[in-house]
């Protein structure tokens, strides 16, 4: 490495969320101009699915890439990550990218992986910043152990691959005027690993990791009804209900609703956290959100540390009196 | 009969480890290590295969000489047999290097139908090593499962989770799996267990052990593709800190928070 300055190739692995764009292949590509901007090179994105059409391609150079080799073939249709890593191995043979960035979602910490090791090469996973250093070389930023420091890593391999983070990147403003290379791939089938879906998707009801406000409730609580109370709060704002993991453990809320270390990571407007202690588990979820709320009734909890605002007290009187005053604001009889 | 390899790594108990805020390092004399949380799912769902359609259940391990008292508990647990993987030039590995170590031991092994893993470990918190292990066996894997849902000589079936829908995924054998900590709920081990287990033997597998399986430049620190260049202690954003103690005062406050976020 330390060719510094010459022509780089970064090639952007496009996730498709049903019809649409996954949100964080806009902000991959964002970065990937931020970077060729400052060093040279091109944006190349790849786009697999099997009903994909040029429009979505389109939609990637509108948000910064210079080319897009798009698979549109039925072998994308079930969900078997090796038909994925297969044509994304083949297609990084052929084009030899420096960089490879996927976001670090399921679909990306699956894939990454499996393409990392069929090209003998380091990949780093759920990075939080990417920058270039003063000789050039990509500095892949990440947390370790549960959030508390940042580990700066580089590899010394080729293509560098990392998996990147949901809403720490900054997508590029759409531009309609845009215009790139769209090139059309053939897929082919993996050797080996056949893995069937069986019957149809099962949707969530819900998506925390992109909801704009969240009233989360831990084991403080007391009891699964606390719940209802901070629905009724989280409705009223226009957000969802989050939770650290002992209601889930007791089986008070379901896993979709976990907040952490081992549930979702989120990254809303406001966080509510009521009779939540502020765990490093709990913390490395949600400590990233723009503002931060706790109630509790210990002044000691190590959530006020990280909190904007907090209110030391019972979230039983709290609660329902700011519900009361929210509804008379709007005009709303309790 | 199903052969189940089980990979478990020793970790530090995060909830206890100590951390030296000044230097970025991480104290493991501090706390007690102990098998990675969700290899503990892992095994657990081996032990449910096991007891379901028989089979014999290997727990897998690289890490230092300690690492031993992992495996041991496994054996506690369950397992039939456990060995690890221990040499100096297996040592400093990134996931590539480590994954490419398994995967020797688990050539070396010979027959597997399912090799289960955990989620990630939490001390290296990447989640990458079971794929890689796959990919250098050629074997299919299947990630975030929640549930299997039937396993059966051939094949496997089970739920897989994604952030906004779960599949039902079925694959033939061989194939890994990485399980998230929804799988089960993982058994303690028993004192008749635990005495057994302390008279069991746990394999110790050096270099020269592996070779004809493991080319030496693909293992340890000389075969890690990433370093780690610096640590740096994460800068805390600057919060408002306001707590109040007045419940009036702290409501007043978020009043105007609402207001200023458009929320009412
Ligand atoms: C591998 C691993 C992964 C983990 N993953 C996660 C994860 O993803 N998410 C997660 O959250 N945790 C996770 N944990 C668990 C974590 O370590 C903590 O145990 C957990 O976060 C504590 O949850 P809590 O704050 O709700 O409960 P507690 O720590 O028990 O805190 C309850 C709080 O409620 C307050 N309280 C009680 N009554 C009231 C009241 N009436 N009004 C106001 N306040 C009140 C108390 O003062 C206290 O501060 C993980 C742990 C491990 C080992
Ligand atoms: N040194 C190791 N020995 C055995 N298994 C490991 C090792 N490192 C990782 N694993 C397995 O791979 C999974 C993912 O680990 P990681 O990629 O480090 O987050 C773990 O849950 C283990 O099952």
């Amino acid at each position: 490495m330390g060719d510094g300055g010459s022509f780089r190739k970064i090639l952007v692995v496009a996730e498709l969320k049903g019809d649409a764009i996954h949100p964080v292949t806009l902000e991959l590509l964002g970065k990937g101009r931020e970077i060729v901007e400052h060093i040279g090179g091109e944006v190349c994105s790849v786009v697999f699915g099997c009903n994909v059409n040029k429009t979505k391609a389109s939609e990637l150079i509108e948000y910064g890439a210079d080319k897009v080799f798009l698979f549109n073939d039925p072998v994308f249709s079930g969900l078997n990550t090796m038909v994925y890593a297969h044509n994304l191995v083949k297609l990084c043979k052929e084009e030899k990218p420096d960089i490879v960035l996927l976001g670090a979602t399921c679909f990306g910490r699956s894939l990454g992986p499996r393409v990392a090791a069929a090209l003998k090469t380091g990949l780093t996973a759920d990075c939080i910043d990417l920058r270039m250093d003063e000789k050039g070389e990509l500095i892949q930023i990440r947390p370790a152990f549960v959030g508390n420091i940042l580990a700066h890593i580089k590899t010394r391999t080729k293509p560098v691959m990392s998996t990147v983070r949901y809403k720490v990147m900054r997508a590029r403003d759409r531009d309609k005027g845009r215009s790139g290379l769209i090139v059309e791939k053939n897929a082919e089938a993996p050797p080996y690993g056949s893995i069937r879906l069986v019957g149809g998707a099962i949707p969530k009801k819900l998506n925390i990791a992109d909801a704009e406000i969240i009233v989360s409730g831990g084991r403080g609580l007391g009891s699964p009804e606390g719940f209802r109370l901070l629905e009724e709060l989280a409705s009223l704002l226009g957000g969802v209900v989050g939770s650290s993991r002992p209601p889930v453990d007791d089986g008070w809320i379901r896993k979709e609703h976990q907040v952490g270390y081992s549930g979702s990571i989120v990254k809303p407007r406001l966080y509510f956290a009521c009779g939540i202690s502020g765990s490093p588990q709990h913390l490395f979820g949600m400590k990233d959100a723009e503002t931060i709320v706790a109630i509790n009734s210990d002044p000691s909890a190590p959530i006020f540390r990280v909190a904007d605002y907090g209110i030391v007290g019972d979230l039983y009187q709290v609660i329902p009196l700011l519900i009361k005053e929210i509804k008379a604001r709007r005009g709303i009889k309790c | 009969m199903l052969n189940i390899i089980v990979l478990v790594k020793q970790v530090p108990d995060i909830e206890k480890v100590r951390f030296d805020m000044e230097t970025g390092r991480i104290d493991r004399s501090s706390a007690p290590a102990e098998i990675n949380p969700f290899d503990l799912n892992a095994l657990e769902a081996a032990l449910q295969i096991k007891e379901k359609l028989g089979g014999f259940i290997t727990a897998l391990s690289m890490g230092p000489m300690q690492a031993v008292n992992s495996l041991r508990d496994a054996m506690a647990r369950g397992a039939d047999d456990a060995i690890l993987l221990e040499d100096r030039r297996f040592a400093g590995a990134d996931t590539l290097a480590t994954s490419h170590t398994l995967a020797a031991a688990i050539r070396k092994i010979g027959s597997y139908d399912i090799i289960l893993c955990g989620e990630k470990t939490v001390d290296g918190d990447t989640g990458q090593v079971g794929a890689e292990v796959a990919e250098l066996l050629e074997i299919p894997h299947i990630y975030y499962v929640s549930r299997i849902v039937n396993v059966s000589e051939k094949s496997i079936t089970v739920v897989s989770e994604t952030e906004d829908a779960s599949y039902v995924l079925e694959s033939d054998f061989p194939v890994l799996v990485s399980v998230t900590r929804d799988v089960n709920k993982p058994r303690l081990p028993t004192l008749k267990s635990k005495m057994k287990a302390m008279k069991s033997q746990v394999k110790i597998w050096h270099a020269e052990d592996l070779s004809g399986f493991l080319e030496p430049d693909k293992t340890g620190y000389a075969g890690s593709p990433t370093s780690v260049q610096k640590v740096v202690v994460q800068g805390e954003k600057t919060r408002q800190g306001r707590v109040y103690r007045q419940v009036e005062e702290g409501l007043a406050e978020l009043i105007r928070l609402f207001e200023s976020k458009g929320l009412i």
